[in-house]
């Protein structure tokens, strides 16, 4: 007994040092963990609970040329669940949701990862499906309705292409220097004037800083920054110009550009078909996306300045100036049209045996054979300086439709011997004065040379957003004034004489000026009722009124139209119309 | 039973001492769990504070008729004891209620009633005796016979519920009573041996035989950042609790990471987390130390108490609770994988509180009648 007494008191003893031991290790440990470590862990305490949530700013408004709102925001709802929500009735949800089962458990799954999220079920609730949702919420906790805004395009589809649409930031919209703002969640514009001016449009976020618990549940706000909405901008645009045109296309395919002359300012930009940008405010779906893709008429595609098209006969205006000015051409030096000009072993053809015509004649009435007369004499580069010089084959560099934009061709003789190595021959360039072959043009470059033609040579830089102050730069073509009195005295005559091409567009309300022209989809010459849609020719129209004094000028094109003079003038009659008509009645107020 | 007449001696040599550390751990425990459950969203106090009152003072009770009796008592019983808690604890394997994948509870309708837990007394208890009855130190017969009896069969009844941080606590708690008793040098040479060769094989078997959630506690102990939201989640977010506490914590009531419920188990296993972020270095240190004195008290009380039975009770008794302090302690601060064992005395809990103080008041005993007085 006295032994195993011993040996007690030493084991009890060696005990208390192993306590003590223990003690200063545990003493250490915490040292260690709350003083050494103790910041490190105080941040990470913090960033437990505070949860940094952006404020999307409201982007800016579109307004018309009249004030008249295009883009606003809209509130829009979403229902979704807390972070930690189990045992939902996933059918009776689906029911009440009006989604797929499958598809909602599968973003439920997702929500199982999320520990400060709510994790969104369904986008884009109407206010009657939030009634209904809220009134039967009590059987579904942990579900909530959240609000957020998003963008309103009041006249959905009509202007598509001038305003555009917002998605996803792209990459290299992610590294730009505002990039800071945007988070790869926030939709930005990708089209248009969205995407043009979107650095103007979407505002500074903004930030709230709140206290969450574990379940990221918003206790308290630390700290709220509001955010500032983006500036409105005000386009040049007059959208109900713009409605009419769309609906005078009566759903065929085509562009229309309306420019004012005397400012440089879009009035109207018409491509049709069209989109609705509403379908891209919340992430368009994808088959939606893929439906605008395959659709064969391409509605994402901007015509206006994205299509390049032969300009036909309304390039020959320009060829008649060119000419004149540089007097290889004159007023009274007629050409016997035969129907045909024999060249060698080559046949060039007019639509019509016109006899003996001078100019006025061979533009009112559209004779090739003159305008072959005309190229041969001017010579193909002096035609092409001169078509450059009217903005043809030239970017106009508006923007909407981003690096997109078409340059379109005009020909020369070094441009082919670049892009073919061959020389250049004559009958190249009868082709290209009656605006066939080569030359390839946008319908907004066709706006820009009417407008030039119109405004007696003189160009403004062509705008989108309406200018306070009249614009100071612009150049002036050093062609003499009687020579656009000249051709211009034509182009009326195209419209308002017996005999002209396009009297279709002829107004009692205004005097119109204008052009027609026929864009060659296949070569030769076949009635074109007789052939099937889409091999039929493109018609062109250019015009410009009123006559004495232009104040709109605009190219149409509509694709597969046959003539200009019948599908495209009377559409660009009837912007005509509705312009002056308004302008009329605010003058006259 | 009629009150016994207790000698005034006795009084005056009460343990003041222990009761003193006792009641002001404890009350510590009671404020951090008020502080931890605290709701943020609701005003609504949820009343796990004023249980844990209620368990403490019915573990003062316990306390006090404990000390009434002689601890003889207890030596004249504890064989008996010991097999009705063997009973219980094949009991609840059958009829016990299971929660969080385990079965571990009694339902006795007001209060559950966890077995296992008034089992580490009795066991304590029937050792104690075991040990005093044997001359000399423990032979190889005595050695592998106790150990079956005292430590394999509890073992083995216990991690069946499962409770393998408990079962491993017991099976520890045996060796250790059963060193303080003193076992042939051969049989600890031999011990060493089994388990360096053996330890390698076995560990294949054993790893297969765990369940889920205790190989996710020892992968995430090895390598908490792996997957912090999940198995690792307790460790990270513990160790961030304390350290935030930095020197002089965030003060009373002002502690987040608990109320805001990024700790798990706030109230029960990482109470001692709520503690350190709102008191910091300089109040964990001042906890430790009331622990500190607690156990070398008991340890006091052990060298002090006037029979080998005593002796052994009390030492058994003291490694005990330091057993579960430390491993409890050593996982929240991470130094140990979780095994879900309760801080004593401050961890939320009604079986656990009045285990301890069933277990303390056995001390406090034990040094009130440490001399022969009649």
């Amino acid at each position: 007994m006295q032994v195993n007494r011993r040996y007690f008191v030493r084991f009890a003893n060696t005990v208390m040092y192993i306590l003590i031991g223990v003690f200063i290790l545990l003493v250490l440990r915490l040292y260690y963990m709350q003083i050494l470590k103790g910041s490190e862990y105080r941040d990470a305490a913090d960033s437990n609970r505070v949860r940094v949530v952006m404020l999307p700013a409201p982007r800016g408004t579109i307004y018309d040329r009249n004030g008249v709102a295009l883009v606003t925001n809209k509130p829009y709802f979403y229902a979704s669940v807390m972070p930690g929500t189990k045992g939902l009735d996933i059918k009776a949800l689906a029911a009440l949701l009006g989604s797929d089962e499958a598809k909602l458990q599968q973003r439920l799954k997702r929500e199982e990862k999320a520990i400060f999220n709510t994790t969104v079920l369904k986008e884009g609730l109407s206010f009657r499906d939030v009634q209904r949702i809220e009134a039967r919420r009590s059987d579904f906790p942990g579900l909530i309705i959240e609000t957020s805004l998003t963008r309103n395009y009041v006249y959905k589809g009509v202007g598509s292409h001038i305003i555009g649409y917002l998605g996803k930031p792209t990459r290299a919209q992610l590294q730009d220097d505002y990039s800071e703002d945007i988070t790869p969640d926030t939709f930005v514009g990708q089209w248009g004037v969205e995407m043009l001016y979107d650095k103007k449009l979407h505002g500074i976020p903004g930030k709230q800083i709140i206290e969450v618990d574990a379940l990221g549940r918003q206790l308290k706000v630390i700290e709220y920054i509001k955010p500032e909405m983006g500036s409105a901008i005000t386009l040049s645009i007059d959208v109900e110009l713009q409605s009419i045109a769309e609906e005078l296309f009566k759903g065929k395919t085509g562009a229309l550009v309306a420019i004012a002359p005397k400012t440089g300012e879009v009035l109207a930009l018409v491509s049709l078909p069209s989109f609705d940008p509403n379908d891209f405010v919340m992430g368009i779906d994808s088959d939606k996306w893929a439906l605008l893709n395959k659709d064969k008429q391409n509605p994402l595609l901007n015509r206006a300045m994205q299509s390049a098209y032969p300009p036909g006969s309304i390039f020959k205006p320009l060829v008649a100036i060119a000419g004149l000015q540089e007097g290889t051409l004159s007023t009274e030096s007629d050409v016997f049209c035969n129907g045909a000009l024999e060249y060698g072993s080559w046949s060039f053809g007019c639509w019509k045996r016109h006899g003996h015509v001078a100019l006025h004649r061979a533009l009112v009435e559209s004779c090739d054979l003159y305008f072959y007369d005309a190229g041969r004499h001017l010579g193909i580069d002096r035609m092409a300086q001169y078509a450059k010089r009217f903005g043809l084959a030239q970017r106009t560099n508006l923007g909407i439709a981003g690096s997109l934009e078409r340059e379109g061709t005009m020909p020369s003789v070094a441009w082919k011997k670049k892009q073919f190595g061959k020389p250049w021959f004559l009958g190249e360039t009868f082709v290209s004065a009656i605006g066939q072959g080569f030359v390839a043009i946008t319908p907004i470059q066709a706006a820009v040379m009417a407008s030039t033609i119109a405004n007696n040579g003189v160009k403004y830089p062509i705008v989108i957003l309406k200018g306070n102050e009249p614009p100071v730069a612009k150049t002036r073509l050093d062609i003499k004034p009687e020579y656009f009195a000249e051709v211009k005295r034509g182009l009326y005559g195209v419209v308002n004489e017996p005999g002209g091409t396009g009297s279709a567009a002829r107004s009692s309300l205004v005097e119109i000026a204008g052009k027609t022209g026929t864009a060659q989809v296949v070569k030769g010459r076949i009635k074109t009722e007789r052939l099937k849609e889409e091999l039929r020719d493109h018609a062109w129209f250019i015009a410009f009124a009123p006559y004495e004094d232009p104040t709109i000028a605009l190219a149409v094109i509509v694709e597969h139209g046959g003539h200009g003079g019948s599908a495209a003038a009377p559409i660009a009659k009837g912007v005509i119309e509705t312009y002056i008509k308004k302008s009329g009645d605010k003058s006259s107020l | 039973m009629p009150l016994p007449r207790i000698n005034r001696q006795y009084l005056k040599l009460f343990d003041w001492y222990t009761l003193l550390l006792l009641l002001v751990i404890s009350l510590t425990g009671v404020l951090t769990v008020y502080s931890a459950t605290r709701p943020i969203l609701s005003s609504l106090q949820p009343n796990y504070y004023i249980k844990q009152l209620l368990w403490i003072v019915i573990g003062m009770v316990c306390v006090f008729a404990m000390v009434l009796y002689d601890y003889l008592w207890l030596k004249n019983f504890a064989y008996v004891l010991y097999i009705v808690g063997i009973v219980m604890l094949i009991l609840v394997l059958i009829v016990g209620r299971s929660g969080l994948g385990a079965q571990r509870w009694f339902d006795l309708g007001l209060f559950s009633f966890q077995p296992s837990e008034l089992f580490r007394v009795i066991l304590i208890i029937a050792i104690a005796k075991y040990l005093s009855s044997i001359k000399g130190q423990l032979t190889k017969w005595t050695f592998i016979s106790s150990a079956i009896i005292f430590g394999l069969v509890p073992f083995i009844l216990i991690i069946k519920q499962p409770h393998l941080g408990t079962g491993l606590i017991l099976l520890m708690t045996y060796f250790f009573m059963a060193l303080s008793k003193k076992i042939e040098r051969r049989i600890l040479t031999t011990m060493l041996v089994i388990v360096v060769l053996l330890g390698p094989l076995l560990g294949k078997p054993i790893w297969k035989n765990l369940k889920d959630y205790q190989k996710n506690r020892i992968v995430a102990f090895i390598d908490p950042s792996r997957d912090p939201r999940g198995i690792g989640y307790q460790i990270e977010q513990s160790k961030i609790t304390i350290g935030s506490g930095m020197i002089v914590g965030r003060g009373y009531l002002k502690g987040t990471q608990g109320p805001l419920k990024f700790l798990p188990e706030k109230h029960t296993d990482f109470i001692f987390s709520v503690f350190a972020e709102e008191w910091g270095f300089v109040g964990s240190v001042v906890i430790f130390s009331l622990y500190l004195l607690l156990f070398l008290r008991g340890v006091d009380t052990a060298l002090k108490a006037k029979d080998d039975f005593a002796g052994y009770v009390a030492i058994g008794i003291t490694f005990m609770l330091f057993l579960y302090f430390l491993i409890n302690i050593g996982m929240v601060i991470g130094v140990m994988p979780v095994v879900g064992v309760p801080i004593p005395l401050m961890s939320y809990g009604g079986t656990s509180i009045i285990t301890n103080f069933l277990a303390v008041g056995i001390l406090i005993n034990i040094r009130m009648r440490r001399l022969v007085l009649l």
